[in-house]
């Protein structure tokens, strides 16, 4: 299966907050068994749809220099259960980001109704032997997927675009050697 | 400009929102790993917290210097020397440090740390009144 916790990004302001929905189906396999005659949206992978929406937007921020990983989850504390044909929105709000890492505030609605609140902090690692595990070229596929450009703007108010960097990165490959295009 | 009690109040709430812990649990003896079971990850989040609280900056390091307890300098054998105790003095003015000085093996300096340690830091670094 494809991890994507989230389907689109609504909003998405780099540095401040982003917006991402999650539309839950019967075609999900897992739902089936969690639970059997009642599926609903386990809240872990409400968690983690929410950590991918705030994880981007934390590593956006640092122009996906740094290795961002979910470290701890302060909070999480959910109202109601959202089920099959409910659309979640989740919104995250960076409330720090520094050298070690970041704290995310976000809450996760279904429609008007408020469904989760949620904390969670982000570590930066700065191990070198990690390196092997970023991959930029899969940040830039996930971006695009998820609409990201489509609906973003950087800091300064303009289009979000990928930085010359990032396509740099990519351009070369992640291990020194040339991609074909 | 906060009281001594202002001051600990916000750590105690900052404390039971990062750990998980319950308001009477947050003594002024209470250890941050031992008694409140914080571990590496939180002291990331606390730090989060109180620079959110107080409106300060904590750099790495200060709070909890972890560059003095892996230097070889100052660590032989998992215990930490008489040149790495005066570097953990100088630079933690707020921690009393005596009762690690006894038998200061590394592994037990996490455990050092207690509520009173980190109000005495904070105040430290803001203008305290009363």
């Amino acid at each position: 299966m494809r991890w994507y916790w989230i389907d689109r990004f609504l909003e998405f302001e780099s540095g401040r907050y982003a917006k991402a929905v999650k539309s839950i189906s019967l075609a999900e396999d897992h739902l089936h068994d969690h639970f059997e005659n009642y599926p609903m949206i386990p809240h872990s992978l409400v968690i983690e749809g929410v950590a991918q929406t705030g994880g981007l937007l934390v590593s956006e921020h640092t122009d996906f220099v740094e290795k961002v990983v979910l470290a701890k989850v302060p909070k999480a504390t959910f109202y109601c259960d959202a089920i099959p044909g409910d659309t979640l929105t989740y919104t995250t709000t960076i409330e720090y980001i520094k050298d070690e890492g970041a704290m995310v505030s976000a809450t996760s609605h279904k429609g008007d109704v408020l469904h989760g609140e949620l904390e969670i902090v982000f570590a930066h690692l700065n191990d070198s032997r990690l390196e092997a595990l970023i991959d930029p070229e899969s940040f830039l596929r996930m971006m695009r997927l998820l609409g990201a450009f489509d609906v973003g703007h950087a800091a300064d108010g303009s289009p979000l675009v990928p930085s010359p960097r990032l396509l740099q990165s990519i351009e070369v490959g992640g291990n020194g050697r040339a991609n074909a295009s | 400009m906060p009281t001594k009690d202002e001051i600990f109040e916000k750590i105690q709430a900052a404390l039971v929102d990062a750990l998980g812990v319950d308001d009477e649990d947050v003594t002024p003896e209470a250890t941050l790993v031992g008694d409140l079971g914080a571990e590496s990850i939180d002291f990331l989040d606390i730090v989060f917290r109180l620079e959110k609280a107080f409106d300060i900056k904590i750099p790495r390091g200060e709070l909890f210097p972890e560059d003095v307890l892996t230097d070889s300098q100052y660590v032989q054998d998992g215990r930490v020397t008489e040149e790495g105790l005066a570097e953990l003095r100088k630079r933690m003015p707020f921690a009393d440090l005596d009762k690690f000085a006894e038998n200061p093996v590394v592994q037990d300096f996490g455990n050092l740390l207690t509520v009173a340690d980190m109000s005495r830091y904070i105040e430290s670094k803001v203008e305290v009144t009363g």
